[in-house]
């Protein structure tokens, strides 16, 4: 009997405990509360961003994750996030599930990215032509001597399907922008799932050779210049190179929300394009729009 | 009046018991049915000749998962042949020759090698053994899938040292000292009498390593490069492979519900389900036909 009364009081217990737990989820009030989630390369700086804008106006709660521009775009769909950090456009069929779900993405073209071809610090190789680093990536050409390099085997390191610097890579650079263009991967691309996975095999790797968003790159690694002729220019990723377009591998980056967003969103979006918020852009290795509209 | 209630109360608990009992073939039963209902539709979406294809992309519809299959196999059956002597070869050592003083010893620290992380294993198994491997065997790469399995092989060993000692432990020691009392050494006792009375045991802890390693995702995910190829010929293990779950652990958080690629990431999940379904059968057979044939001995 007396086991049965602590028992029931167990239960009753641990029944009020759920009911608390869960109704302290819904403390934080919506309307200062930013979801932001998508793109890896974008995420370091939409941290940096939302600490600097969370600085400023202490009342706003941003939380940033990562995952890819798919996962960010899929969760602002079905409205989980306000914001989704995207590095490449909206797909047209994402588009027609956020419309047929009642959501109409908005676009915001926030920083600029140029995505760097690296090799080991050791490897003889400056300078490579889009050409020549699509054969690679093909599988056409297997040893660094015939782009100029020792006898070596060349080891191909790439993001993993799922990352948008690997989509924005396979259509730029391995198809060289034709849509016609069928040619893939090599099936023996190594696949790492994350941008330091790739910075780390490179550093150690003479063999290898990889590309990442310039945002980064480290200083283990030798970034190559890249040229669209094979006489030339041969040209480094740099904040001026990419804003000026002389740099062929380079991109815009987005930030999509939906039409209906609450005006705090707007706001931050808003400050994001600051010159303020801009430096910042320029500080974590992307290269800002504001200077870029300028220049135009 | 105090004894009904006794036996209300104990029928309460016993129901709770059976309930929690038949649970988890009722959790099962969903998995199966849910992986089932999403895995399937793939057969629908993908002609099987492409389904068991050699090329493995995705994001351009090409759905070959044999080289999946036979990543997973490589890294797997890599992992076993190095866990198996190693883990057999402590538990023989615990169970048969150590001293107490460093059994005490040695347990705890296997037991904290099964509480690491796979990922923090991951992590060495890139910044250290991949980069090892890749100048002590002069490879292309060291993100391969024998860095993958010398890391499964330690992620499973904890498993196959734990489970083989409690075999060896359940020996009647009559048998010992019987073998003892022959003239038998250590060795020959336990070589020729302790470890083929615990075979069944063996065999199980075996199959449970393989049950771990296959089903392993984070370590391999890091250090085997997870590039699809079709593994060639027994150079493969020393080139890069990818997992079944690495690929499943990569490719879903992207992928959109219904479409043909996540049909083919849930087909992916019942080869895995069967291929453990396998394993555990295999071993419960094989840990049934030794005890019948131990029993026809006795009678």
């Amino acid at each position: 009997m007396k086991r049965i009364t602590v028992f029931v009081i167990v239960i009753i217990a641990m029944i009020l405990t759920a009911c608390t737990a869960s109704g302290s989820d819904q403390t934080p009030p919506p309307s200062t509360y930013i979801q932001n989630k998508g793109s890896d390369t974008i995420v370091n700086l939409a941290l940096a961003w939302a600490e600097e804008y969370q600085r400023l106006h202490p009342e706003v709660r941003i939380s940033v994750t990562g995952g890819g521009s798919g996962t960010g775009i899929t969760a602002m769909i079905s409205g989980t996030v306000d914001i989704a950090n995207a590095s490449r456009q909206i797909k047209e069929e994402e588009m027609q599930a956020a419309l047929a779900n009642g959501i109409e993405p908005v676009e915001h073209v926030v920083a600029r990215d140029a995505i760097a071809v690296i090799v080991h610090p050791q490897n003889p190789v400056n300078q490579l032509t889009i050409d020549q680093i699509s054969l690679i990536y093909q599988g056409v050409i297997n040893n660094w001597q015939e782009v100029g390099g020792e006898n070596r085997p060349i080891v191909r390191l790439s993001r993993e399907t799922n990352s948008g610097t690997h989509v924005y890579f396979l259509e730029e650079v391995i198809r060289k922008g034709d849509h016609n263009n069928k040619a893939i991967f090599s099936a023996d691309t190594l696949l790492l799932p994350s941008s330091e996975g790739i910075i780390a095999e490179v550093s150690d790797n003479p063999n290898a050779i990889g590309y990442d968003g310039l945002g980064y790159v480290t200083e283990h690694v030798k970034v190559l210049a890249i040229g669209t002729q094979p006489q030339g220019p041969f040209v480094l990723p740099s904040i001026e190179t990419v804003n000026s377009g002389a740099y062929p591998i380079s991109r815009d980056l987005y930030m999509y929300t939906r039409r209906d967003a609450p005006p705090l969103v707007g706001e931050y979006l808003n400050w994001i394009l600051s010159p303020q918020a801009q430096d910042i852009v320029s500080r974590l290795g992307f290269v800002p729009i504001v200077t870029l509209s300028a220049g135009n | 009046m105090k004894l009904s209630r006794t036996t209300f109360g104990e029928r309460i608990i016993n129901s709770l018991i059976i309930l929690a009992g038949y649970s988890s073939i009722l959790f099962v039963g969903l998995i199966l049915v849910f992986l089932l209902r999403e895995g399937l539709p793939a057969l629908n979406d993908v002609p099987l000749k492409d389904l068991f294809g050699s090329r493995w992309y995705p994001i351009e519809k090409y759905f070959g998962i044999l080289p999946l299959i036979s990543g997973s196999i490589l890294v797997t059956v890599g992992a076993i042949l190095i866990a198996v002597p190693f883990g057999i070869g402590t538990a023989v050592f615990l169970s048969e020759f150590s001293p107490p003083w460093l059994r005490n010893l040695l347990k705890p620290i296997i037991e904290i090698l099964a509480g690491l992380p796979s990922v923090v294993l991951g992590f060495l198994g890139i910044q250290i053994v991949a980069p090892f491997f890749r100048r002590f065997f002069d490879l292309p790469t060291g993100l391969t899938a024998f860095t993958g399995a010398v890391l499964l092989a330690l992620i499973s060993l904890p498993t196959i040292v734990s489970i083989a000692e409690d075999a060896l432990n359940t020996v009647p020691p009559a048998y010992r000292q019987g073998a003892l009392a022959l003239g038998a050494t250590n060795w020959q006792t336990a070589w020729g009498v302790t470890v083929p009375a615990a075979r069944s045991g063996l065999l199980t802890a075996l199959m449970l390593g393989v049950g771990r390693s296959i089903g392993e995702t984070m370590a391999v995910m890091m250090v085997t490069g997870n590039a699809p190829v079709l593994p060639g010929g027994l150079n493969a293990l020393f080139m890069p492979a990818r997992t079944m779950t690495a690929t499943i652990a990569s490719e879903m958080g992207e992928v959109a519900t219904g479409s043909p690629h996540y049909h083919v990431l849930f087909f992916i999940g019942i080869i895995l389900f069967l291929i453990s379904l396998v394993v555990n059968l295999v071993a419960s057979s094989l840990t049934l036909r030794s005890r019948k044939r131990s029993e026809r001995l006795l009678s």
